[in-house]
C-alpha cells in the first residue's frame, strides 16, 4: 500500500467518525427546525452528486431527476404508509399492495431501483438524443410523470398528494446514503467504467473507436443516478412527512442543475460544495422573503448567481477535478486539464 | 358528435394554434441563428401580456396603439435579455447557453412575482371585442377572429422582413454561417439582435392575445406557452419559420381535439399526450416537417 492510500483511508475513516459524532451530538444540541436544515442538505448532496453522473460524468444533459425522485418518493411513500392510512387514503390498491407495510430501508431500495428501471427504460428510446435535445426530451420526461402522478388517484391520492407518512428521515438516515453515494460516485470517476463516460463526454466518436458501448454505457449511468435519486426521493418524503406532485418540478430540476454547475460538472467534491452553498443559500432567503413579503427574491438572486457563474466561470468552483489532497496518487489527473471552450 | 362540433372544435384549435405558431416563430428563429434553445422566450408572453393589462388602465389609449407599444416593448425585452445574458455567452458549447436561458426564464418569473405579485389578475378586453359571431354551427368571439388575422399579417409582415429587406438577407446569412457572414462583412451581432427583436416583439403580441382569450394572467403564464411552442417548433423543425408556423397550427388543432373528440377522463393529460408527441417527434423525425437535416440531433 503507497503512503498516499494510507494517508486517503485515515481520513476517510476519520471523516467518517468525526461525522458521526458530529451527527451524535447535533441530534441532542439541535433543534428540529436546524436538524431539518441539515437533512435537507444531505439530501440535495445526494442529489447534486447523483445528477453528476449522469450530467457531468458523461455529459448527458438530463433534467429529469426530479421525475426519478418522485418515483422513489412514491413507491416509498406507500411502501411505508400504515395500514391504518393505507386503507383511508387508497382504497383502490390492488391488494397485494394494501397489505404490505414495509421498514424504510427496503422501502428505500425498492423505489430507489424503481426509479432506476423507469430510467432505464426511458433511456432506450430518449438516450439517442444529443445535447439540449435530450435535456428537453427529460424535461418532457418530467412533465409526463407529473401529470401521471397527479392523474393516477388510485396509486398517488392525485394532487393531495400522501401525508402523514411516519417521520422516519434523520441524519443517521440521511448522511449514510450521502456517504454511500459520494463513494459510489468516486468509484466510478476513479474506474474504467468511469472513464469511458469521461471519454463519451469528451469525445464520442473517439470513445466509439475506443471499443466503448456509448449505449450501455450510457444507460448505466442515467441509471444510477437515478437510482440515488429515487433514494433522496424516499428520503425526502419522509422527512416533511408529505408528497404531493407539485413538488417535484422544473424549478428543483434547476435547482439541483445549479448545484451542479456552480459546483463545476464533473467533480464531486464540487457537486458537494454546491449543494451545500445552494441550499443553504435557500435557507437565508426563506425568512427573509418573508419578513420583508418580497417573495420570489431568493429566486431571482439564484438565477443571477447562475447566470454570472456562466459568464464568468463557466467551469463552476472546481471544474471537473477534485483537490489534490483526496486525489488516488500524486500527479494523478482528477479531471481534464485547462478548460476549453467549444466554439460553433 | 356531429360535424358543427368538430368544426367548433377545428376553430378554437386555430385560434390556440395561432398563438403557438406566434410564440413558437421567435423562438425557432433564435435557434436558427444562434443554435440557442430559449427556454425565457415564453416569458416575454407573460410581459407583453402585462404591458398590454398597465397600458388599457390608461383610458385614452386606442387599442392599435397599445397593440404597437406591446410589440416594441416585447422586442425590447428581448434585446436586454440577449445583450444581458446570452451574448456573453456566445461560443460556449450549446447546454450552456440552455441553462442560461432557463435561469433568465425564472429571474423574470419571480421578477414578477416579486413585482407583481402572484395573484392572478382579471384581463378584459373592450367590451366590442367579446361580442359573439355566429357563423353556422360556428361561433366565436371577436377578439378570436382578430387573433387569427393579426398572426396572419403578422406572419406576412415577417416573411417580407427576412426575405425582402437587407436585414433579413443579414439574418439568414448569419444562421447559415456565422463566421462567413462575418468575413462578408455583416454585423452579426446587430443580425442576432434583430432576430431576438422580432421574435420577441411577436411573443409580446402573443401575451396580448392570450390574455385576451383567456381573460387572467399571472407572472408564471409564460410557462406554458413557452414549452408548447418549442414543441410546436420541434414539429416544424427548429430553424425554420415556415415549420414552426405549420407546427403551432398543427399543435393547437391537436391539443384542442384531443381533449374535445376523446371522453373527457383523458381531458387530464392533455399536457402528457403533448409531451409524448415531443419525444416521439424528436426520436422519429428529429428535423421536423419542414427543417433540413444539416445538424445532429439524434
Amino acid at each position: 500500500m503507497m503512503p498516499n492510500d494510507n494517508r486517503r483511508l485515515i481520513l476517510l475513516l476519520f471523516a467518517i467518525a468525526a461525522g458521526a459524532a458530529g451527527i451524535g451530538l447535533m441530534r441532542g444540541m439541535l433543534n428540529d427546525y436546524l436538524l431539518s436544515i441539515f437533512n435537507f442538505v444531505g439530501i440535495y448532496i445526494i442529489l447534486a452528486v447523483s445528477l453528476n453522473i449522469t450530467n457531468g460524468f458523461t455529459g448527458l444533459f438530463s433534467l429529469g431527476h426530479p421525475a426519478f425522485m418522485a418515483i422513489g418518493g412514491y413507491v416509498t411513500a406507500i411502501l411505508t404508509l400504515p395500514l391504518m392510512r393505507k386503507s383511508m387514503f387508497l382504497p383502490d390498491l390492488p391488494a397485494w399492495l394494501a397489505v404490505v407495510e414495509l421498514p424504510l430501508l427496503p422501502a428505500l431500495v425498492i423505489g430507489g431501483m424503481l426509479a432506476a428501471l423507469t430510467a432505464m427504460l426511458i433511456g432506450l428510446p430518449v438516450l439517442r438524443l444529443r445535447g439540449h435535445y435530450l435535456a428537453v426530451a427529460t424535461m418532457g420526461f418530467l412533465i409526463i410523470v407529473q401529470v401521471l402522478i397527479t392523474n393516477g388517484d388510485r396509486f398517488t391520492r392525485g394532487p393531495l398528494g400522501l401525508n402523514g407518512l411516519p417521520a422516519m428521515t434523520t441524519l443517521w438516515w440521511v448522511y449514510p446514503w450521502v456517504l454511500l453515494t459520494i463513494y459510489t460516485a468516486w468509484k466510478i470517476k476513479f474506474s474504467s467504467f468511469g472513464r469511458s463516460l469521461l471519454a463519451i463526454r469528451e469525445n464520442e466518436m473517439a470513445a466509439q473507436a475506443l471499443g466503448i458501448n456509448l449505449f450501455f454505457s450510457r444507460i448505466g449511468a442515467l441509471a444510477i443516478g437515478a437510482f440515488f435519486a429515487g433514494i433522496a426521493g424516499g428520503l425526502w418524503a419522509h422527512l416533511i412527512t408529505a408528497i404531493t406532485p407539485g413538488s417535484f418540478s422544473l424549478i428543483m430540476a434547476f435547482y439541483i442543475v445549479v448545484m451542479v454547475v456552480v459546483g463545476g460538472s464533473g467533480s464531486i467534491t464540487g457537486s458537494i460544495a454546491g449543494a451545500i452553498i445552494v441550499s443553504l443559500l435557500t435557507e437565508v432567503f426563506r425568512p427573509i422573503e418573508e419578513a420583508l413579503n418580497v417573495y420570489g427574491m431568493g429566486e431571482v438572486v439564484m438565477a443571477l448567481i447562475l447566470i454570472l457563474i456562466l459568464v464568468f466561470r463557466p467551469e463552476g468552483l472546481f471544474g471537473d477535478r477534485e483537490p489534490a489532497i483526496f486525489s488516488p496518487r500524486p500527479n494523478f489527473p482528477t479531471g481534464r486539464a485547462p478548460n476549453k471552450i467549444k466554439g460553433e | 358528435m356531429n360535424s358543427g362540433y368538430v368544426l367548433q372544435q377545428i376553430v378554437n384549435g386555430l385560434i390556440l394554434g395561432s398563438m403557438y405558431a406566434l410564440v413558437a416563430i421567435g423562438f425557432s428563429m433564435i435557434y436558427g441563428i444562434i443554435r440557442l434553445i430559449n427556454f425565457a422566450h415564453g416569458d416575454i408572453v407573460m410581459i407583453g401580456a402585462f404591458a398590454t393589462l398597465g397600458l388599457m388602465q390608461l383610458k385614452q389609449v386606442p387599442f392599435f396603439v397599445i397593440a404597437l407599444a406591446v410589440l416594441g416593448c416585447g422586442a425590447m425585452v428581448g434585446m436586454v435579455i440577449e445583450r444581458g445574458a446570452f451574448r456573453p455567452m456566445r461560443g460556449a458549447p450549446q447546454v450552456t447557453g440552455f441553462i442560461a436561458s432557463l435561469a433568465v426564464s425564472i429571474m423574470i418569473q419571480n421578477l414578477g412575482i416579486l413585482f407583481l405579485t402572484a395573484q392572478p389578475r382579471n384581463f378584459s378586453f373592450p367590451a366590442y371585442m367579446q361580442r359573439l359571431i355566429h357563423w353556422g354551427p360556428v361561433s366565436f368571439r371577436v377578439v378570436d377572429a382578430a387573433i387569427i388575422v393579426t398572426t396572419v399579417l403578422l406572419m406576412l409582415m415577417l416573411l417580407a422582413i427576412v426575405y425582402r429587406t437587407r436585414l433579413g438577407v443579414a439574418m439568414r446569412a448569419t444562421a447559415e454561417n456565422m463566421d462567413v457572414a462575418r468575413l462578408m462583412g455583416i454585423n452579426i451581432n446587430r443580425a442576432i439582435w434583430a432576430t431576438f427583436a422580432i421574435g420577441s416583439a411577436l411573443a409580446g403580441i402573443a401575451g396580448l392575445m392570450w390574455g385576451g382569450k383567456f381573460g387572467q394572467i399571472d407572472p408564471l403564464l409564460g410557462y406554458v406557452p413557452g414549452l408548447k411552442a418549442f414543441i410546436a417548433a420541434v414539429i416544424g423543425g427548429v430553424g425554420s419559420i415556415s415549420g414552426a408556423m405549420l407546427g403551432g397550427f398543427l399543435l393547437g388543432l391537436a391539443e384542442v381535439l384531443f381533449v374535445g373528440l376523446l371522453p373527457p377522463i383523458y381531458a387530464a393529460y392533455r399536457d402528457a399526450f403533448v409531451f409524448s408527441t415531443l419525444i416521439v417527434m424528436l426520436l422519429l423525425l428529429p428535423n421536423g416537417l419542414l427543417g433540413r437535416a444539416s445538424e445532429e440531433r439524434a
